[in-house]
């Protein structure tokens, strides 16, 4: 019992991060019809702005202290970041929750890049065929993660999370279970609440709003929207660029869970297609169930009694299930009928 | 450029040889003349040929063709070990496991078209990928790759330690140092290595014209341009579709095998599915359902790649040391993004460029260039005899 | 004897009756005309005999053998071709390849792998595919791409690739739509060329002056039923065909 509610656990924080990414992909396809290979790209963009962000925060102030001298006899360099020296602790506080704080950096940072991609490349796609778009898009990508890689070099960069997160949660005593049976870390479950927070929050602005109303007729029916002379291309940008605020925002918040490289979204890019066909493309409430499903269904499959069955399972759980979805029910699990069935 | 006539395509396919045969000379003035890196124009030449029958000329988009070369390296690389380092027998196996394994995945994937087409193979390109790096590894090595021995010792069957290579010991074969792929005793390195994958790029090119103007190259052309009117003419499309699937599978098993035949190893990376955007790159660089264009593509990028990953800082600060100082170091800077380990993100752009300013690739600048040229001309012909051309 | 019939056949989309107890019978030979006002169910109607729509229920023999159930290609090959409302052609194939395809998929069947012959080289079938544009009217322009022509061409062209597979079935679905005054007689007279070869047809029209030049018989659909029957002259006066298009008119 205990066990499979670990498992589901562990699905939680990866799933949120494929259902935001697929819930991006989605928005874009719905509505402006494009298939964005370059939106795994958008979450290693935040995720870097995350890196940068807590870079600039601990660029530090290098004073020669003459008192005092090495072995080696030069003097001793006392190291401290200018936000502390600045705003002492609070500084401190800003360079522990660099993190967090990012959140405020991306969401402009990532409008801003979704406006101009929407502007100057991915609009001259809406008629070419499909292929057409993939393949620009792919090229995007490579050179979106080419230009961090020269920035930021290859490896991976760890970002720390708050401290007062570090560390375990122990859900079982939560649940009324022995002490320790399930202990979880604290940020896996913050940002699970964190996916579901911003996700809760596109789909309020996509029901609450009239801005949200046109968007979600227009996924239902492109032309027709486009034919009552409602200005489609501006709203059109604005949607692009949330689903880049909203894979930005995932990127963010995943950094402390896996340090980020410059190919962490190629990764995350072709897992969450995978989560939008089993959802169903076009289908935003498809995109997150099967986010969280796929996710947490990975997590069974990594559990050594499967393991054990069917080696090697947990590698290919995924794509595995896609391929059986994609054969016996194309449009996916919450698809409309006749959405691209063929 | 060529007439669609019998005559026109031996014209094509000969000039087409006589450039393979003569590459060594003719491109040793761009520094391309050596075996290493013409080779390479071979078998990616060949690799993107048999994708461009699928891509080209049906308009599905495979997005897992990387798998097959995986096969074709690894099948080789075994037979390597199993039977004889002679090239034959293992050529010849890789090319019917790839197709073999094709067959299983295209059946799968063509139940769809469109983006779920391109995403199904994708899925069963990184399944085979994943599989290869981890349960599989008995078979594939893992990460190390997987490579041949020196033979073992009489009755040792653990290929940790040595390769069996059957026939090899039973012809009495006598290795010296790291066994070499040969061709009945010709080693498969330097020109010879060259000159066997040039031959089968002649084949496979040969192979490819007469499937592009053959009545089953003319259904393909038609379900790219109109699947459904296809349909309704009588022409059940799937089994047409499997055939060409194959066939780019099997050409791509050829190329592993070739990959591995010039350099006994075989890894993992090479089924990634980045690997699989290359190969379409190269198509669409050349141009897609064109005959020579998937050839070019995979040559042009294979050159570049080869000069711009070997630029680097050093270089050049020398090719600018002509600027003053600061000059000279913002230029530098900024051009370093674009070569060395940067040739990537000059591949990406150049990748969008094409795709957005030349989408039938560099064949059709090429067309452009000379109809450019015949419309100047045929414009002052008109002009002289007061006639539309 | 009929060579089709059509037994009961229901179709619905979402709550729209779009085919409702249709019955029909066709005689081997006969020019059988479907009229009706716009949204009747008539393309609905051949969408279920060429296996594009599966109806709710019903049968529908052609030639003795059940239609329903098989897939396009394998109707197109019992001998039903069709003419499209909008053309459906290989657009960017030349008119000599879009009416060879036909062709070859007529003699090679559903699937044959022929992948070394040259097409180029098979005489017989060139010589036929010329012959056929030369019939419609577009031998001139057969080695021009086809997305360069006239909506009128194309729906010719359409018809080209559909006769030369010589069908037993050609069914029509407004062939001379968007046609000026002197296609569509022009269309007339090809289709009744082709009514001597003893090709049977079921045309759908609008354009009263094609169907009372052709038919042999008339069936008036309106919101998905047959309300009449009949030859050319028993249809022309019939008050409830009136009534039926007047209504149509009026909705
Ligand atoms: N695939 C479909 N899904 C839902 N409704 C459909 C579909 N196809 C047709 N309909 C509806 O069924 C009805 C009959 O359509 P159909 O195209 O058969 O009419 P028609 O008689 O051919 O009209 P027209 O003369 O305009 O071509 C219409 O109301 C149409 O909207
Ligand atoms: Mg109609």
């Amino acid at each position: 019992m205990d066990a499979i509610l670990l498992q589901v656990l562990n699905g939680l924080d990866k799933g949120g991060a494929y259902a935001l990414i697929a819930l991006g992909l989605t928005l874009a396809f719905g509505t402006l019809g494009i298939v964005n290979f370059a939106h795994g790209a958008l979450f290693m963009l935040g995720a870097f702005t995350a890196v940068s962000f807590n870079k600039l925060l601990t660029l530090q102030k290098v004073v020669l202290d003459t008192a005092h001298k090495t072995p080696w006899g030069d003097p001793v360099e006392i190291r401290t970041p200018y936000v502390e020296a600045m705003f002492g602790d609070f500084g401190k506080f800003m360079v522990d929750w660099s993190v967090p704080l990012s959140i405020l950096v991306a969401i402009p940072v990532m409008l801003l890049i979704g406006v101009i991609m929407e502007r100057g490349l991915i609009r001259h796609f809406y008629r070419r065929p499909h292929a057409d778009q993939i393949l620009v898009t792919f090229g995007l990508a490579i050179v979106l993660q080419e230009i961090v890689k020269h920035f930021f070099g290859a490896n991976p960069i760890p970002q720390p999370a708050p401290h007062i997160f570090a560390g375990s949660a122990d859900v079982g005593a939560w649940l009324g279970l022995a002490k320790g049976t399930i202990v979880y870390p604290w940020w896996r479950l913050i940002y699970f609440a964190f996916s579901a927070v911003v996700i809760a929050a596109v789909f309020a602005f996509l029901q609450l709003t009239t801005f949200g109303m046109v968007v979600r007729a227009g996924m239902r029916d492109r032309e027709t929207v486009g034919l009552l002379g409602i200005n489609i291309q501006r709203r059109f940008t604005i949607v692009f660029g949330l689903a880049a605020v909203v894979a930005g925002l995932a990127g963010v918040m995943y950094t402390p869970i896996l340090p980020p490289n410059y190919h962490i979204g190629m990764e995350f890019l072709v897992l969450s297609f995978v989560v939008v066909v089993v959802g169903g493309m076009g289908s935003l409430g498809g995109a997150v169930a099967a986010g969280f499903l796929l996710g947490i269904l990975q997590s069974f499959a990594s559990m050594n009694e499967i393991k054990s069955l069917a080696p090697g399972i947990d590698q290919i759980i995924i794509y595995l299930v896609a391929v059986i979805i994609l054969l016996v029910r194309p449009r996916g699990l919450m698809g409309r009928k006749g959405v691209m069935e063929d | 450029m060529f007439a669609k006539t019998a005559r026109g395509d031996w014209l094509l396919f000969a000039i087409f040889t006589a450039v393979v045969l003569a590459a060594p000379i003719l491109f040793a003035p761009i520094g391309a003349g050596y075996p290493d890196l013409l080779q390479k124009f071979a078998i990616y030449g060949l690799f993107a040929i048999g994708f461009n029958i699928l891509f080209g000329l049906t308009g599905y988009l495979s997005f897992g063709h990387a798998a097959f070369l995986g096969v074709g390296s690894y099948a080789t690389v075994w037979m390597f070990k199993l039977l004889s380092m002679n090239v034959l027998p293992a050529v010849v196996v890789s090319v019917v496991l790839a197709g073999l394994f094709a067959l299983l995945i295209g059946y799968v994937s063509l139940r769809r078209s469109g983006i779920y087409f391109s995403i199904l193979t994708l899925a069963f390109a990184e399944m085979s990928y994943k599989l290869a790096y981890s349960v599989l590894t008995p078979i594939t090595n893992g990460e190390t790759g997987l490579q041949v021995r020196n033979l073992a010792k009489a009755g040792v069957v653990n290929f940790q330690h040595g390769d069996l290579r059957i026939l090899d010991r039973a012809f009495g074969v006598v290795e010296h140092g790291v066994p070499m792929s040969n061709l009945f005793g010709i080693k498969m390195s330097g020109w010879p290595g060259f000159y066997f994958c040039a031959a089968a790029l002649i084949i496979g090119f040969f192979i490819a014209m007469r499937i592009s103007r053959s009545s089953f190259g003319m259904m393909l052309r038609a379900i790219k341009s109109n699947q459904n009117r296809l349909n309704y003419t009588g022409v059940n499309t799937r089994p047409y579709l499997l055939a060409a699937f194959v066939i780019s599978g099997m050409y791509a098993g050829m190329a592993g095998a070739l990959l591995a035949v010039t350099d006994p190893l075989a890894g993992a990376e090479r089924m990634q599915w980045t690997a699989s955007g290359e190969v379409v790159l190269m198509t669409i660089m050349g141009g897609a359902g064109t005959l020579l264009g998937p050839v070019l593509g995979a040559s042009v990028i294979k050159y570049f790649e080869n000069i711009f990953s070997a630029i680097n800082e050093n270089v050049l600060h020398q090719v600018f040391s002509w600027l003053p100082q600061g000059v000279q170091d913002v230029v530098v800077s900024i051009l370093s993004l674009f070569v060395g380990e940067g040739w990537h993100l000059t591949l990406g752009l150049l990748f969008m460029l094409i795709v957005i300013f030349l989408p039938g690739g560099l064949m059709e600048g090429l067309g452009r260039i000379v109809s450019l040229f015949k419309r100047g001309k045929a414009a002052s012909d008109a002009a002289q005899n007061g006639q539309e051309a | 004897m009929a060579i089709l019939e059509i037994d009961n056949v229901n179709k619905t989309f979402g709550g729209l009756r779009a085919l409702w107890e249709v019955n029909l019978k066709v005689e081997e030979g006969a020019v059988h005309a479907i009229i009706g006002p716009n949204g009747a169910g008539k393309s609905t109607l051949l969408n279920c005999l060429v296996g594009r729509l599966a109806p709710d229920t019903g049968r529908v023999i052609f030639a003795g053998r059940e239609v329903l159930g098989h897939k396009p290609h394998e109707i197109n090959q019992m001998g039903i071709a069709r003419v499209f409302q909008t053309p459906e052609i290989f657009e960017d194939l030349t008119l000599l390849d879009n009416v060879m395809i036909p062709a070859m998929a007529k003699r090679d069947g559903s699937f044959r792998l022929n992948a070394w012959r040259r097409v180029a080289a098979r005489a017989e079938l060139r010589e036929e595919a010329e012959q056929i544009l030369e019939d419609v009217g577009l031998a001139e322009q057969r080695h021009v791409v086809c997305s360069a022509l006239s909506r009128g061409d194309k729906r010719r062209l359409e018809m080209a690739m559909c006769l030369i597979q010589h069908p037993r079935l050609l069914l029509l679905d407004e062939p001379t739509a968007g046609m000026s005054r002197a296609d569509t007689n022009a269309t007339i007279d090809l289709l009744k060329k082709i009514g001597e070869r003893g090709i049977t047809k079921i045309i759908i029209e609008h354009d009263m002056h094609v169907v009372f030049s052709l038919a042999s018989r008339i069936s008036v659909l309106a919101r998905g039923t047959f309300i009449a029957e009949g030859k050319p002259d028993e249809i022309k006066g019939n008050p409830k065909v009136q009534e039926a298009y007047l209504g149509g008119a009026q909705a």
